[in-house]
Formats: structure tokens, C-alpha cells, sequence
């Protein structure tokens, strides 16, 4: 509200050569600015200063300076002798959180690329329905939806019932409290993200492009690998990404869908500000995150740059 | 565009109007209470706020260890909260509580005498009796119908159950069942009983479905579990619904808890809280409140007020050969890291 005041004010009533132009621009992007500068630079700032301070024992932190938190995500005091060995604990939730992500990524893109290409094809008066149709999940809290997902895989639930009197199984399948409860929540919850960017791309895809590729005798298969994939790349990456990194960080499937039994980096930052109180180690796990997120991020980048450069 | 714009303006009186008339903003006074989830009937919000003209409202947490953090983070704004007794301890050496002295209230005359000097709080200058009890577990008899009352059910269960047992998101009461198991101390800083302690829990967890706290009841009641750890009360509500559940009383031992209302430092709505606490030491607000969450209740004269059910309910009254419940105090500062680490082990 203020940012657009300012901007009348300012940008009609002294209208200047160039000025005006970059003026006008630092004030449109004022209030983004400033929601990132209050809302993430700050938070930022005290998350990676707590990691480097010491835990108090019920919960904050102590004012001295310590990179315990970061040894211990590699190393542990042994129970007895208080000497550090190597430990595989943390890594090895990084790496089953990586690879749920990935699963849920891989699989989003399978079910997402067709459903994506289905709608580009339609004629324009029936995409904004069928795109309508995609978002509406998003009108019901994501905590609420993963709670129905619960009701409906649980060993009491209609599916494993249905199963049963259709004899296609006598004991009820466990999906519920697994990993691949785990996996159907986040594909659930991310699909969309996959849908969207992919169907920007293909939306704008020349088909006449793929005419005269059949022309020349190209085959099916071809055509895809040579000429949708490549242009419709920047969607799928921006796709993949949008399902990776919240999938990476979740907190309520993993919860509640895993039954809280195999934590995934979202639940190991929670519980160490809740049950461990150890806000110094949960704020180190939160920056190790990120660093990873910030170099596939960077990887993405240079990738692109390059592709583009060429 | 000025047909818009009526609309608009319609729309905004509106729901100026609803804002209005919704309650909160026509109330004298007003008090937040933060509770566990699902434990103050909504009836005794509504009279407590019709009795003095304040506007309830309420926020839940799944464990003490949430409320601690919670307020150790900073959060602010809560007038009364209900910490468990180890926890009244930690929070009035870290300052988190007002001393109201609820010793001077008119309805402490209710009191259960054993209960105003407690190892937390003795003299009740900070906190009075919420609900009492025990966390134990329960066991579906329809799945396994041999003797329950041992700790190995969970810790070494028989084949039937192996699979289908939902354990509390709770560090102590987790820690605390396995030590008995092993026979060892509580509050235990020997590394040899904690190495064996975090085997035994290792070892453990692969026949565990789950970790639920507030799902206790409802992971049982609906199938998904057998077994499950549960607190009394909320397992006798469990077995309501379905009546082969059996609460077990493991020779090995178990937990005995207090939860306690308390005043929050520096709480906007002092007067208010202070009216609450006296509203609830009323025996017939204490025996609504016990009705609902089924443990019981920290003041006498709660008797005429009681559903029969309370009465003879196997989880509020143990047999004569159960053992005898155990309360555990905060374990010094040392045992807590130990314990922590232990945990967060066997959660990854």
C-alpha cells in the first residue's frame, strides 16, 4: 500500500529525463526487496549465527562460540570414551531424503509429462478448464489432504478392503507408515508443480516443427527424444526442481505418512528444536540443507548457461 | 465500476459485521490458554467465558517437550499452560513461570492434601493439579490374547503383534519404559546401561509400526496398531470405542504424571488466569473436566459429578498386583544429553 503511494507521488510529480525509469523500477520491486530482507536475510542470519554457538540444556542457546554442531553431523562422541568416530547417522537421513525426492521427482515427471502434453493439445478454449482442474487439490490445506491420504491407504481403508474382496490379497498390503507412503504423499502433494511448467513449455511448442520431422521420416520416438524434449528442457527443469527441493525438506508426509519412524531432514530439524533441544545442531542441519540446495541450484544454472551459449 | 465498488464495500461491511458480532470483541476480558490436544471440553470453555465475560481461546501441543521449546523460542502471549510435573520443575528453574501463588485462591480448599506438597512444587505456589495418571499401553485382545502385563510386548514381542505397535513421540516416557525393562535406574548416566539401553531400543523399533503421540488413540481404535503406548484416560476413551482394547499394567513397572495448570511469565491476562485456575479447582468443573478426559482429577467432592464408567475402569483403577506407578523427576543436565542422543539415534 505505501510502496504504490510512493510511486505516484514520487513518479508523476517529478517527471525527469531517465531517471525516472530505474526510480520507478527500485520502487516496484521495493516491497519484494523488502519481504526478502525482513523475511529471509534475517532469519538467515540468526540460523547460521545459532549453529555456531552452544546448546543450553533445556532448549536456546549459550553464547559461545562452537562448531560442535557441525561435527557432529560427521562425527559422535562414543557413549563411553568420549572420542569421536566417524558416523554415517545424518548422512544417511540426507541420503534417504535425497533419494524420496528423487523418487518423487522421477515419478512426477512420468505421470506429469503426458498429463502436461494432454492438456497443451487440447483446443485453447479447453485448456484453462482442464489446467482449472489441476489446482483443484490446492484448494484444501496440504495437512488435511495427507491426513485423507492416511485414510485411504491405511490397512482399515477402502483400498486394501477393496483388494481383499476383489481376492486379490487375503492379508491387508502395508502402505501405510512406510516409504512408500512416504513417496505416494509427496508425488500427491507435488504433482502440480510438475504439470504447470511443463505445460508452459509444451504450450508454446511449434507442432509444425513435428510435421516436418514426420515429413523427413522421422520416427515417433525420434521426434521425441530430438525435438519435444530439447525445447521443452526448461520446463522440465524448472518442474523438477519445484518437486525436489520442497520434497527434500518435507515434514508432514514423512510424519505422517511414515509414521514418524524414518525421519527425513525436515523432521530431523524439528526434532532437534523440540524433543533434542539442540538448536545449534538443528540450525546446522538447516544451512548443510541449504548449501545442497544452493549448488544443484548453481549446477542448473551453469548447465543452462552453457546450453544457452552454444 | 462504481457498481464494483458497492459490491465491495457491501462485501467489507459484512464481514465487518461478522467480525463484530463473532464473539471475541464484545467479551470483557480475555484468556489464551495453551493445552495438550484434546484435553479441555469445549463446555467448560463456554461457561468459564459466560461465568466471567472473557473470550477463550486455545492453542494444543503434542508433548511437554513442545511447550518447552515453544516458549523457550520466544513465543509469546499465552496466559495458562499444562506442563506435566517434571516439566513444572524445568520451567520454574527457567523462569517460565508466574508466581501466583494459587495456595491463597478460594477454591484450594479442594485440594487433595497429598497433592499440595509435590517434589515440583511444593506448597503449590506455582501450579494446581490438572488430571492425573499413567501412561502404560494397550493391547487389542481380539489380535493377542496372552499376558500382557510385561514390558516385552513391546520391547520383545510375541509374532502376532510384531509389525503393529504405535510407540508415543516422547522421549522420557520411551527411555524411561525400556530402562525398566532392563532393570536399570531411571535418570541413569552409566554408559553400559545406556549402550545396552540403545541396543535394546535399536533392536526394538524394527518391530514398531509407528511413532504417534496424537494419533495414540486413534491408531488403535481403528486397527492399524495393536499395541499401542497410550495414557490412561485416553486409552479408556479408546476402549469405548472399541472394547477389546486392554489397558496393561507391566510388572516391570510404569509412569505416574501430573499434569499441572500454570500461569505463564509476564501473561497479558494475570486476573483472568488466576480466575481460571480457582474456576477449575471448582469440584464440579474438575469432574466436567474429568468426564471428558477420563484420568483424574486433583480435588476432592468430584464423586457426584462422575459418569459410572470412571468408576470401575480397569485404566484408572489398577488390580491389586500391578505395581506401583513411578514418577520420575528432570534428570540432571548430563543424563539429558544422553538421553537425547539416544533418542534422535533411533528416530533417524
Amino acid at each position: 500500500m505505501a510502496g504504490s503511494l510512493g510511486l505516484t507521488t514520487n513518479g508523476a510529480v517529478q517527471p525527469k529525463a531517465a531517471a525516472p525509469i530505474s526510480r520507478d523500477r527500485l520502487l516496484l520491486l521495493s516491497p519484494a526487496l523488502i519481504a526478502i530482507l525482513v523475511f529471509l536475510v534475517t532469519p538467515l542470519i540468526f540460523i547460521i549465527t545459532y549453529s555456531f554457538l552452544t546448546p543450553g540444556t533445556y532448549g536456546g542457546v549459550e553464547w559461545v562460540f562452537s562448531t560442535d554442531a557441525y561435527v557432529q553431523f560427521l562425527f559422535e562422541r562414543d557413549l563411553f570414551t568420549e572420542d569421536l568416530v566417524f558416523s554415517n547417522a545424518y548422512l544417511s537421513i540426507y541420503s534417504r531424503s535425497a533419494l524420496q525426492a528423487i523418487v518423487a521427482t522421477v515419478i512426477c515427471l512420468i505421470i506429469g509429462f503426458p498429463t502436461a502434453y494432454f492438456i497443451a493439445t487440447r483446443p485453447v478454449s479447453q485448456r484453462t478448464a482442464w489446467v482449472f482442474l489441476i489446482t483443484v487439490p490446492y484448494w484444501i490445506n496440504l495437512l488435511i489432504r495427507t491426513v485423507s491420504m492416511l485414510f485411504i491407504i491405511r490397512d482399515e481403508g477402502p483400498i486394501n478392503h477393496a483388494l481383499i474382496a476383489l481376492g486379490v490379497t487375503s492379508e491387508p498390503i502395508r502402505m501405510a507408515y512406510t516409504d512408500f507412503g512416504i513417496a505416494l504423499g509427496l508425488v500427491y502433494s507435488y504433482l502440480p508443480f510438475m504439470v504447470l511448467p511443463i505445460y508452459a513449455s509444451i504450450e508454446r511448442f511449434d507442432f509444425r516443427l513435428m510435421e516436418a520431422a514426420y515429413d523427413l521420416y522421422s520416427d515417433r520416438w525420434t521426434i521425441l527424444r530430438k525435438i519435444v524434449l530439447p525445447i521443452t528442457k526448461p520446463g522440465i527443469i524448472a518442474g523438477s526442481l519445484l518437486v525436489f527441493i520442497p520434497s527434500l525438506g518435507s515434514f508432514i508426509a514423512p510424519d505422517l505418512l511414515g509414521g514418524g519412524k524414518n525421519l527425513m531432514i525436515g523432521n530431523l530439524i524439528a526434532l532437534q528444536f523440540q524433543g533434542s533441544r539442540n538448536w545449534p545442531f538443528g540450525s546446522a542441519s538447516a544451512v548443510i540443507l541449504m548449501t545442497i540446495v544452493l549448488i544443484v541450484l548453481i549446477i542448473f544454472a551453469r548447465r543452462r548457461a552453457q546450453a544457452a551459449g552454444h | 465500476m462504481t457498481g464494483r465498488l458497492k459490491t465491495w464495500a457491501a462485501a467489507a461491511a459484512v464481514g465487518l459485521g461478522a467480525a463484530l458480532a463473532a464473539g471475541p470483541a464484545q467479551a470483557a476480558g480475555e484468556l489464551k490458554i495453551y493445552n495438550w490436544f484434546d484435553y479441555l471440553p469445549q463446555e467448560l470453555i463456554d461457561k468459564f467465558s459466560k461465568k466471567h465475560d472473557v473470550a477463550v481461546t486455545m492453542d494444543t501441543y503434542d508433548s511437554n517437550e513442545t511447550l518447552l521449546s515453544r516458549l523457550k523460542a520466544g513465543v509469546k502471549g499465552y496466559d495458562v499452560a499444562v506442563p506435566g510435573d517434571y516439566m513444572v520443575q524445568i520451567m520454574i528453574s527457567e523462569e517460565l513461570l508466574e508466581r501466583v501463588e494459587p495456595n491463597q485462591l478460594e477454591n484450594f480448599k479442594y485440594m487433595k492434601k497429598e497433592l499440595i506438597d509435590v517434589y515440583f512444587d511444593s506448597g503449590r505456589h506455582y501450579s494446581i493439579p490438572y488430571q492425573f495418571g499413567t501412561t502404560s499401553f494397550m493391547v487389542d485382545t481380539t489380535v493377542y490374547d496372552g499376558d500382557i502385563n510385561t514390558l516385552a510386548i513391546l520391547f520383545d514381542p510375541p509374532e502376532k503383534l510384531k509389525g503393529k505397535i504405535n510407540i508415543l513421540k516422547d522421549v522420557n516416557d520411551v527411555l524411561n519404559a525400556g530402562l525398566r525393562y532392563l532393570g536399570h535406574p531411571r535418570c541413569n548416566d552409566n554408559p553400559a546401561h545406556l549402550k545396552e539401553l540403545n541396543d535394546l531400543l535399536v533392536n526394538a523399533k524394527a518391530n514398531w509400526l509407528s511413532f504417534n503421540s496424537d494419533g495414540a488413540k486413534e491408531v488403535l481404535v481403528s486397527g492399524d496398531a495393536a499395541v499401542g503406548m497410550i495414557w490412561n484416560g485416553f486409552g479408556l476413551r479408546g476402549r469405548l470405542e472399541k472394547g477389546s482394547l486392554k489397558y496393561a499394567y507391566p510388572k516391570e513397572g510404569l509412569t505416574a504424571w501430573m499434569d499441572n495448570l500454570v500461569v505463564l511469565k509476564d501473561a497479558p491476562n494475570v486476573e483472568n488466569a488466576k480466575k481460571f485456575l480457582n474456576f477449575m479447582l471448582h469440584p464440579e468443573n474438575a469432574a466436567a473436566l474429568t468426564n471428558f478426559a477420563m484420568y483424574t482429577a486433583g480435588v476432592t467432592g468430584t464423586e457426584p459429578y462422575l459418569t459410572k464408567e470412571l468408576a470401575s475402569a480397569l485404566e484408572l483403577n489398577p488390580p491389586d498386583d500391578a505395581p506401583q506407578p513411578e514418577f520420575v523427576p528432570p534428570c540432571d543436565p548430563k543424563v539429558v544429553k544422553f538421553y537425547d542422543r539416544i533418542w534422535t539415534n533411533l528416530l533417524k
